[in-house]
């Protein structure tokens, strides 16, 4: 599978544009990175290839059709942030199940101990939950993962855990894999090319 | 300079309907901190290294109980000093962008926060961090979030503090505006400053730190000298720090398997025992007390 | 910073009672007043405020511990009958005006900019006004009574929970785990059943709570100007506004009693709500 994006620009509601054609493309299996400063939109772009918020201008094609309004996507996004991207109402399990049902076999690749399913979101730590919402993001219809700054938050040991199991998962079933960071021994170590964000925007 | 004594903290937390449970977050912390120096605090996330910082500055919630000793500058820290401190003495660099007044210029807010320090110095510290000269005339909502960051760890640069506490001052900023906040911190250690820096960051830390606190569960597992942490991680003490060296992307990046035990969980012996690839059963039994080793401070009975 | 508070805190004999512990005694004693006063103004009989000339304009007694009226009617029955039926009102309208708040303010916030703002406008409109003015405009075009003030207490106390309630589903809306729920492919009935209806229905009983003693204050007062219940009907407001007349001659417990009961019950009313929503907010929930 390919995931396109053509031409892309966001602009601000005061009529600033963010960033301008902006363009990319991701086969599937393919692990790639883009680095750049923050506040130039990397997270904005992650949002509109994974068909959070709308561009401006341009498009994003998926074997080249446009991306899915309804129904489970098939570019998932993982957050930066894990306490948000959980309902803090729900119980862990809840959670995990929200998509799909994970199998034994993936949340122990992940490091997910069967006892915090039972937990509320409050009782675990950051890097704990992120496993939960990198699992949930797994599910067999997801052909490509935008990882935004996943790991930002995380010791280098919950970083180095989800990281090969993500790796090794994305292997098995093809996945591409787009890695939105700023660490660049991170990026060198997962990605098999690194895009500079400036060098594929112009403004 | 700054004296940590066995701090313990832990909170009173509504177990089902009316029945309470202390929860013991931290136990038996000791840190300490010469003037000129920097200490970084590393450990997970969540782990409730940040609660080591707001227990310093006295801003911890109220459910919350503390015991244990903190000395600043020879005097011993009490509520009350806590509260007069903060802010001038003691300077404080926020983890969460929520500590941004959202209905107020964050220009302002930075000259507050440092309890009224000149336009100047300010713009000086934007300057420093790479901020434009319009930022200060702009509101929380519309920063993004390295940028209201950089904004946060302003505020320390120009209070003129002696002692600066930084809780996770760096994610969300990109390496060179990091390198740069770096800097600014190593330039107020050298003029005297005392730093405590609390991160996950290992890269980060050991940029400017002068010594490495490993936090894990709860405490400090080991005190280590900067240099410590090179090559394959030999010169470390404890088996976590080893891990935690050798997870990184730079080295090998593999992890080991498990995770940090919860607060629930009450584990009468070492807490990292279940995870450790030395373990004994001597491990399981007592909690391991700091012992000095080579100019460091371990918690592990095999230590060597 | 209660941090002083915990430093020196000293262990007592007696178990020092929690928040929570306090808040619910605070809930349970309010609810015992309530009850009590519904259960006092069904169960007494008739005859005791049926008219008895030679009991008439007694100060309190033991016999009759709030006095007796012009008619020789005993004033504690009425007053409890007058809460009764006051309560029933309150309850009613307080409940049609919540529903009528929840609906709306859900879909101000989902059903598009249009009706957003329509519903936005209706809210500001009755805001604009005071409650009391609309009550008695639309009671007394539907003709008074019981009917009348109930569709006019519902339909005129709804609008700033419904504001609330849509500020909170939209602030809901954007949060990322709702987000997420949509790429996972949830349908919108899915998630606000889901997502959305646990977070709002601590807001409506809350909402709700807090409506009654505004319901029950503004039934007496419409009533006591003569636009709402017909007098035949034993209501706090009638009785108020009767004893007005006796007051020169000094018979000041037809007037104070009854005051005072009224006072208690929505003070009762308000103690729940408030503390319930104390419960509730999350950022006091370990206090």
């Amino acid at each position: 599978m390919l995931l396109e994006a053509h031409n892309i620009g966001l602009r601000h509601p005061n009529g600033h544009w963010l960033f301008r054609n902006l363009s990319i493309s991701l086969r599937s299996g393919e692990i790639v990175g883009i680095r750049g400063p923050s506040g130039c939109g990397k997270t904005s772009f992650a949002r509109i290839l994974s068909g959070y918020e709308q561009p401006s201008e341009g498009v994003v094609l998926l074997d080249n059709s446009p991306l899915p309004k309804t129904n489970y996507h098939p570019v998932q996004l993982i957050y930066q942030h894990p306490e948000k991207a959980v309902n803090h109402r729900w119980k862990m399990s809840k959670i995990l199940n929200e998509g799909w049902t994970p199998d034994d076999h993936l949340l122990t690749s992940l490091g997910i101990e069967r006892e915090w399913l039972n937990r509320w979101p409050n009782e675990l730590s950051g890097g704990e939950l992120q496993r939960f919402c990198v699992a949930r993001a797994l599910g067999p219809k997801t052909k490509f993962l935008i990882a935004d700054e996943m790991t930002t938050m995380l010791d280098a040991i919950s970083q180095a855990q989800i990281w090969q199991s993500v790796l090794d998962i994305a292997q098995k079933r093809n996945l591409g894999i787009l890695v939105v960071s700023h660490d660049d021994h991170l990026l060198k170590r997962v990605c098999s090319r690194v895009i500079e964000f400036h060098n594929i925007s112009y403004k | 300079m700054l004296e940590v004594n066995h701090l313990s903290i832990s909170f009173l937390q509504y177990e089902k309907g009316l029945k309470q449970q202390q929860l013991k977050v931290i136990k038996d912390l000791s840190v300490s901190v010469h003037s000129g120096e920097i200490l970084a605090v590393v450990g997970s996330s969540g782990s409730g290294k940040s609660l080591l910082a707001h227990a310093i500055l006295g801003i911890l919630p109220t459910n919350a109980t503390t015991e244990g000793t903190i000395y600043f500058d020879g005097v011993k820290l009490t509520p009350e000093k806590k509260e007069e401190f903060r802010g001038k003495e003691i300077s404080f660099v926020p983890q969460s962008v929520n500590f941004l007044d959202p209905l107020m210029r964050v220009g302002t807010q930075v000259r507050n926060a440092a309890r009224g320090a000149s336009t100047s110095a300010q713009r000086k510290a934007f300057e420093r961090l790479r901020l434009a000269k319009d930022v200060e005339q702009k509101f929380p909502f519309q920063l993004s979030g390295g940028m209201a960051r950089r904004v946060l760890a302003s505020t320390a640069m120009v209070s003129g503090a002696k002692l600066i506490i930084a809780d996770e001052p760096t994610p969300g900023m990109d390496p060179t505006v990091i390198k740069e906040a770096l800097k600014y911190f190593r330039e107020l250690a050298d003029s005297g400053c005392t730093v405590l820096m609390i991160t996950h960051d290992i890269g980060a830390a050991l940029e400017i730190a002068d010594k490495i606190a490993v936090f894990y569960a709860g405490t400090t597992v080991e005190s280590a000298m900067v240099n410590d942490f090179s090559g394959d991680g030999r010169l470390l003490r404890h088996p976590y720090s080893k891990a935690l060296w050798r997870a990184l992307p730079q080295n090998d990046f593999l992890p080991i398997p498990g995770s940090q035990p919860l607060p629930y969980a009450n584990l009468p012996g070492c807490l990292f025992e279940p995870r450790c690839a030395f373990a004994t059963t001597e491990c399981r039994q007592d909690e391991p007390k700091p012992r000095e080793i080579r100019n460091g401070i371990v918690r592990c009975i095999h230590a060597t | 910073m209660n941090f002083l508070r915990i430093m020196t805190q000293k262990k007592s004999l007696i178990p020092k009672l929690n928040l929570r512990q306090r808040t619910l005694i605070a809930m349970i004693v309010s609810a015992i007043i309530l009850l009590s006063v519904i259960f006092a103004g069904i169960l007494l009989g008739d005859e005791r405020i049926a008219t008895n000339l030679e009991n008439r304009n007694l100060a309190p007694s033991l016999d009759h511990p709030f006095g007796t009226d012009w008619l020789g009617r005993d004033m504690f029955t009425r007053t409890m009958k007058g809460l009764t039926l006051s309560i029933a009102v309150g309850l009613i309208a307080a409940a049609a005006s919540s529903l009528i708040a929840v609906v709306l303010g859900i879909l101000a916030a989902t059903a598009g900019k249009i009706i957003d703002s329509i519903i936005s406008w209706l809210v500001d409109l009755f805001l604009s006004v005071p409650h009391l003015v609309t009550l008695i405009l639309i009671a007394f075009a539907l003709g008074g009574g019981m009917k009348g003030v109930i569709i006019g207490l519902a339909l005129t106390h709804w609008p700033s929970l419904c504001r609330v309630i849509r500020a909170e589903v939209m602030q809901l809306r954007s949060t990322e785990y709702v987000q997420i729920s949509r790429k996972l492919g949830k349908k919108r009935w899915w998630i606000v059943t889901k997502h959305m209806i646990p977070h709002l229905i601590p807001q409506f009983f809350v909402g709700l709570i807090l409506l009654f003693p505004h319901a029950i204050l503004h039934e007496a007062a419409i009533t006591f100007v003569g636009m709402g219940l017909s007098p035949h009907h034993p209501a706090i407001g009638i009785i108020l506004s009767e004893s007005m007349r006796y007051l020169s001659t000094g018979m000041w417990w037809l007037a104070f009693f009854p005051g005072l009961c009224l006072l208690i019950v929505v003070r009762s009313f308000d103690i729940i709500g408030e503390n319930l929503r104390m419960l509730i907010d999350p950022h006091r929930a370990h206090e």
